[in-house]
């Protein structure tokens, strides 16, 4: 499941896995603190891997590094400067005040001097720290000058600052670009075992959630975390040259913040898994009633559902209004530590500019480069937490794309493809899922051209294993699988699959229209094409009676259609595409049995030449089957045709005295 | 829509709204003095050399700083309160306005959709509420009192503030504009990567069945690729955000210096009021900024508060009666006259004039092909949605005129998916009957062949089921639900294709188990094996929404063709002679 708040989805949102994400989302501000999840279990080899990905954008990233170097430089120059500037209007200020006191004096000592013999001592020692000229009031020409000067620096600061966030955008986007082309790529290289072992919510989550975390999170923390960290040395550099003790005190508050901020998070840390925990319960009871929604309400139960959810409902109000309070105190906190900081300087420097030990230009810098000071601390922690869950992200991402891979296809013989009548022959074939619990052992049949072949027995006997062999879904681990005689492990596995139509129980169905999902298997299919393949299989019937006819949509989760209607659909996905060989896996299984033996009548003509498989857990589907394969443990039991098998009085004919449906405690 | 709902639903949280507003004002006045105070320092400690004056003020200082922190807590506190306040009275109304849909309505958002708008889409907007209660009240105030305190300091500079102010707000305006447009396609197109990638893995046999691979990789292309370009459309304008916002304070500085030097040369303005003035200014910029985040988070929290809304301004179809009926019959009968119904926008209705009748102590059996409506007409006796024409009679009784809760207390439905409640064994029997004893509980399962399992169960009726019962198999869940039917003892039971995961000898022992408890009940049963419904005392054959057939199993094997074919399907040739 899914560690990370989930986005906001569109407005159709589809299956399970969906619901399951909305279930896992924590309620996340940009200030929520909470911790995200699982921590990244290697930090230090992932960034370096998620750095390297950026590889084709290195000089950009060069660009950007140093572009942002100059932009911190010229800003953190800016206040210091400033500060000349007020010390120049200050000493002009002073100077004329001078200049009216001791009209005499012409020279800055000979004031000092006359200060100290008047007993202004005082007012001595801070003209004695000020560059000044009795009588002389502000020099605005050297005002403007410095002025000038800081105006270039920011203007300068801006524009560098402009272009490294443009240039970091540029690099961002592209990486996240083909770290999801990677992705997908690699969907469709992964054999088919990866899938099935998979919980597939959690795959799910790794090719969505997760890689729109990573982009996220590079996205903040590139900038800022750059940004922050430079702004702080360059701003501390600068505290430590104006004035060592000034910058010491500054930095008292660097600890404090750090341990006011860890205390708070370590509160808010328990109380947002209390609140994670109720939106869980609560989600899920919501979840559950909105499923059900039919049943609670012919039940009676509605009343009980919103008691139950009012009372869950106050649980977490009262477990997140606690969480959210304890977390929104870091930012008043710190604006409060910032405020102490800024208190202590103000006092502080006062006395010693009063003392003319400091200028009151660089008090002022002080305050400036304090306030931007504690500002990037506050960022760099909250960064911390969002790299951390966006490199846990990443991580997961590398898995997958480290996963193995399917075998690479042999340059086979694609003559083989040609013109085939669909001889399936299996040699002593050997295949297991699990090492530990073998499945099909030394199978051998053989599939006439033209011939139906079903395959019957209790589930787990190996029947869609067989069609995943034939599929090359899998690869058999020995023994070979002949098409006409060619080993299909020498036909690329796409021209294999093109030759054949399947269709399968589960009757995945693509968000789009109905005519769409009909002619998924061969987009250029004419209208009439479609619409005969539509009839043929029954699909025509009912499309009628829905909204907007074929040209309705379906939902991710096909939730308005029930499953025999899906199932008609998939039916006519694969008689549009006209294979030279069919596996139909429990294809009709949903279908009542009326409309399935119309549709194996308008079939016959389809199959009349081909080869086909057919599953089927109901006898009555597959009673006119040239071969019948009664199939047990992984192994071939009986075979022969419906009377011939019935006559044996085995396996078959008990199945067939348990009549047509399948062994009930089938699970899922 | 956004605004419509925060204003419905902030309207209790009126007074501590006001009160985080009161104690906002004072903790940024508070904020706000700070820098004034700094000014006096400067101005009457550092230029007269008067320690003891600077000590003093920077008492003063601290004070305020506590006063400012105590009004922060507090607000905090409060708007903390009032967003899961917010969050919780939504959620609560969504959710009793979704227990009013019908079916159709539920359908018609997909219960998926209407999941996620309960949950994240009312988050999104509770964190809209939360930072509203802290950064979208101080934003003004900030800015209007950080103005009225700069002009207090010198009225004759304050001109300045004037200027830069506005010009900071037009240009964060001009950037946010240009950038919330691409926020909201990223978002669209993310979830369309999202969607396509979600497909390929749900799909992949198909996918690869089908050798789309090519297709589908080109589809998620062009789709990245746009993703991506919206992407960078917006980072770029969003690069330019802070580096602008950062340009306009400092040039304001400089012009503060260059200003007001003058105005202090002339004695116009004392020197501490020059670095007071720059720290409001950074203080205003600070409550500009702000405001543009929250500028920025808006148009997302629009959309979820447009889904919302969608949800809560939804009618239900199957309205309840205004002045309902709430007699029935101990026994009641099942009239269905001329009832038609048809999805608005479809060529052809689902339903067409179907017409029968089930008298208590009558099975009536609805056969018929996939997509003929079985299930539908089941769904309209207990008005999951209405009929478009005709009328559905209970005990004589339209059920549109009858009050919704004695119709379903007459009612036992086992629907086609056997959905199973998260808790025990037992909780779902009591979801049929909420007072039921152990021993009537033992009573269904036994009927509904349920027993043995649920005995073999590890702590029996106690036993944990979990979501929707995906625990068990198929046929167990069914049986689970036919005893959830059954102990309510109803006066009509549905069974939608309720017997179709049983194996033939469960089924016939379940019916016969049935019986004699449904000996004066009326029994609606849709079903696709002929075994299941032969003995019934009517069979409705049902093809493309009409009636084609009604009688008793060996009538309809004399007079209708389309009930021949279904026998025929299903019975060997031997069997049907």
């Amino acid at each position: 499941m899914s560690e990370k708040a989930s986005q906001t989805q569109g407005a159709k949102t589809g299956d399970l896995e969906e619901t399951e994400r909305v279930d896992a989302g924590p309620m996340r501000g940009p200030m929520g603190g909470g911790q995200v999840g699982q921590k990244a279990n290697t930090f230090g080899p992932s960034v370096k891997r998620l750095l390297a990905r950026m590889r084709p954008e290195r000089h950009r990233a060069y660009a950007v590094l140093g572009l942002t170097i100059l932009s911190v430089l010229a800003n953190a120059f800016g206040p210091k400067i400033l500060g000349r500037a007020t010390d120049l209007i200050f000493s002009g200020l002073i100077g004329g005040k001078l200049g009216q006191m001791l009209p005499q004096a012409s020279t800055k000592a000979e004031a000092v001097r006359a200060l100290r013999a008047g007993g202004d001592t005082k007012f001595a020692d801070l003209v004695s720290g000020m560059d000044v000229v009795p009588g002389q009031g502000v020099d605005f020409d050297a005002v403007g000058q410095v002025l000038l000067l800081i105006l270039g620096i920011y203007v300068a600061a801006a524009l560098l600052s402009w272009l490294a966030g443009y240039f970091l955008n540029d690099v961002v986007q592209r990486t996240v670009f083909r770290m999801r082309s990677d992705v997908e790529d690699k969907v469709n290289r992964l054999p088919l075992g990866y899938f099935d072992k998979q919980p597939r919510g959690e795959l799910l989550s790794r090719v969505t959630n997760d890689i729109d975390n990573v982009s996220q999170s590079l996205q903040q923390t590139m900038s800022q975390l750059l940004t922050s960290l430079l702004t702080v040395v360059a701003v501390l550099s600068m505290m430590f040259w104006i004035s060592p003790l000034l910058a010491l005190v500054a930095l008292v508050s660097v600890p404090i913040s750090i341990a006011i901020t860890g205390a708070v998070m370590k509160r808010s840390q328990g109380m947002f898994v209390q609140q994670w925990r109720c939106t869980g319960t609560l989600n899920a009871h919501i979840e559950e009633t909105f499923s059900g929604h039919a049943l609670v309400k012919v039940f009676g139960r509605q009343a009980e559902s919103e008691r139950v959810f009012a009372e869950q409902n106050d649980e977490l109000y009262q477990a997140s209004y606690g969480a959210q309070f304890v977390s929104g105190l870091i930012m008043p906190i710190m604006m409060f530590v910032g405020n102490l900081n800024y208190v202590v300087i103000a006092v502080l420097g006062g006395v010693r500019v009063a003392s003319g030990n400091l200028s009151l230009g660089d008090v002022q810098a002080f305050i400036q480069y304090s306030r931007q000071f504690t500002q990037p601390l506050t960022q760099v922690a909250s960064m911390v937490n969002l790299l951390q869950s966006g490199v846990a992200s990443a991580e997961r991402v590398f898995e997958l794309l480290d996963a193995p891979e399917e075998a690479p296809e042999e340059q086979g013989s694609p003559a083989a493809a040609a013109d085939a009548h669909g001889e399936v022959r299996f040699e002593d074939v050997s295949f297991s899922y699990d090492p530990e619990r073998p499945l099909i052992q030394g199978l051998s049949l053989v599939a006439e051209p033209g011939h139906t072949v079903a395959i019957v027995g209790p589930t787990g006997a190996g029947k869609t294993t067989m069609v995943n062999l034939v599929m090359r879904f899998y690869d058999p681990q020995s023994g070979r699988i002949l098409i006409d005689g060619v080993d299909i492990a020498a036909i690329p596995r796409g021209v294999l699959r093109s030759r054949i139509g399947m269709v399968l129980q589960d009757t995945w169905l693509f968000a789009g229209t109905i005519r769409d999902n009909i002619a998924y298997g061969r987009p250029d299919a004419s209208e009439a094409e479609i619409l005969e393949a539509a009839r043929a299989t029954f699909v025509d019937r009912f499309v009628h009676s829905l909204p907007d006819g074929y040209d309705t949509l379906i939902d991710e989760d096909g939730s308005n259609l029930s499953a025999g209607e899906r199932q008609l659909i998939t039916i006519a996905r694969a008689f549009l595409v006209d294979p030279a060989l069919l596996i139909l896996d429990e294809a009709t299984s949903s279908v009542d049995t009326r409309t399935e033996l119309l549709l194996q009548q308008a079939m016959a003509a389809l199959r009349s030449d081909r080869t086909s498989f057919v599953i089927a857990h109901r006898l009555s589907t597959i009673r006119d089957a040239d071969l019948i394969l009664v199939m047990e443990d992984g192994s071939i039991v009986e075979q022969g045709s419906h009377e011939e098998l019935l006559a044996v009085e085995g396996a078959y004919a008990r199945l067939y005295r348990s009549q047509f449906d399948a062994p009930e405690d089938q699970p899922g | 829509m956004l605004l419509r709902l925060v204003r419905t639903y902030l309207r209790p949280y009126a007074r501590p709204l006001a009160a985080i507003v009161v104690l906002q004002f004072i903790g940024t006045m508070a904020a706000l003095y700070l820098p004034s105070l700094n000014a006096d320092i400067i101005d009457k400690g550092i230029v007269t050399g008067d320690t003891g004056y600077i000590m003093r003020t920077g008492a003063i200082m601290l004070a305020v700083s506590f006063v400012q922190i105590s009004c922060s807590i507090a607000a905090v506190w409060f708007s903390s309160r009032n967003a899961m306040g917010f969050g919780r009275d939504v959620r609560a109304a969504i959710f009793q306005r979704v227990g009013t849909f019908s079916a159709r309505e539920v359908q018609h958002f997909g219960a998926p959709s209407l999941i996620t708008r309960e949950t994240n889409d009312v988050q999104q907007v509770q964190m809209l509420v939360l930072l509203g209660g802290t950064l979208m009240v101080t934003a003004p105030i900030m800015m209007i009192g950080g103005i009225l305190m700069a002009a207090r300091e010198d009225i004759g500079l304050s001109w300045l503030v004037v200027v830069v102010v506005p010009v900071l707000a037009v240009s964060i305006g001009l950037i946010v504009r240009k950038m919330v447009p691409y926020f909201r396609v990223m978002q669209v197109k993310i979830d369309e990567v999202n969607r396509l990638l979600r497909e390929q893995i749900t799909g992949v046999r198909v996918v690869r069945a089908f050798v789309q691979e090519d297709h589908e990789a080109a589809r998620f292309r062009d789709a990245n690729a746009e993703l991506t370009e919206v992407a960078v459309r917006a980072g770029r304008w969003q690069a330019g955000l802070f580096p602008t916002v950062l340009l306009v304070a400092n040039l304001a500085t400089v012009g503060v210096l260059w200003f007001g030097g003058h105005r202090v040369e002339s004695g116009a303005m004392e020197v501490g009021s020059l670095t007071a003035y720059i720290t409001y200014l950074m203080q205003i910029v600070m409550s500009v900024m702000m405001a543009a985040f929250m500028l920025m988070m808006i148009p997302r929290a629009t959309v979820c508060a447009d889904r919302i809304v969608e949800v809560l301004d939804a009618e239900t179809s199957v309205t309840p009666p205004l002045d309902p009926v709430t007699e029935l019959p101990e026994r009641t009968a099942l009239l269905l006259e001329g009832v038609t119904f048809s999805y608005p926008g479809a060529e052809v209705p689902v339903l067409r004039e179907v017409s029968f009748e089930a008298r208590p102590g009558q099975t009536v059996a609805i056969v018929g092909s996939t997509g003929a409506g079985k299930s539908t007409l089941v769904n309209l006796v207990p008005r999951l949605f209405d009929a478009t024409g005709g009328s559905v009679r209970v005990g004589g009784v339209d059920v549109r005129d009858l009050a919704p809760e004695v119709l379903w207390s007459r009612i036992g439905l086992v629907p086609q998916k056997a959905f199973l409640f998260r808790g025990t064994v037992a909780d779902n029997l009591r979801y049929g009957k909420a007072d039921a004893t152990t021993d009537e509980m033992w009573r269904a399962l036994e009927i509904a062949q349920a027993r043995d399992f649920v005995e073999a169960m590890d702590g029996g009726l106690e036993a944990g089921i979990s979501q929707g019962g995906s625990d068990l198999s198929g046929g167990q869940r069914q049986r689970m639900a036919i005893a959830r039917a059954v102990i309510r003892q109803p006066a009509i039971y549905l069974f939608d294709d309720s017997f179709s995961a049983l194996d033939l000898t469960t089924d016939a022992k379940l019916r016969a188990a049935l019986r004699p408890v449904t000996r004066e009940a009326t029994v609606v049963i849709v079903a696709q094996r002929v075994s299941t419904i032969r003995d019934a005392d009517l069979i409705v054959v049902l093809e493309d929404g009409a009636i084609v057939g009604a009688g008793t199993h060996d009538e309809l094997l004399h007079s209708c063709s389309t009930y021949q074919e279904i026998v025929q399907s299903q019975l060997t040739a031997e069997e049907v002679a």
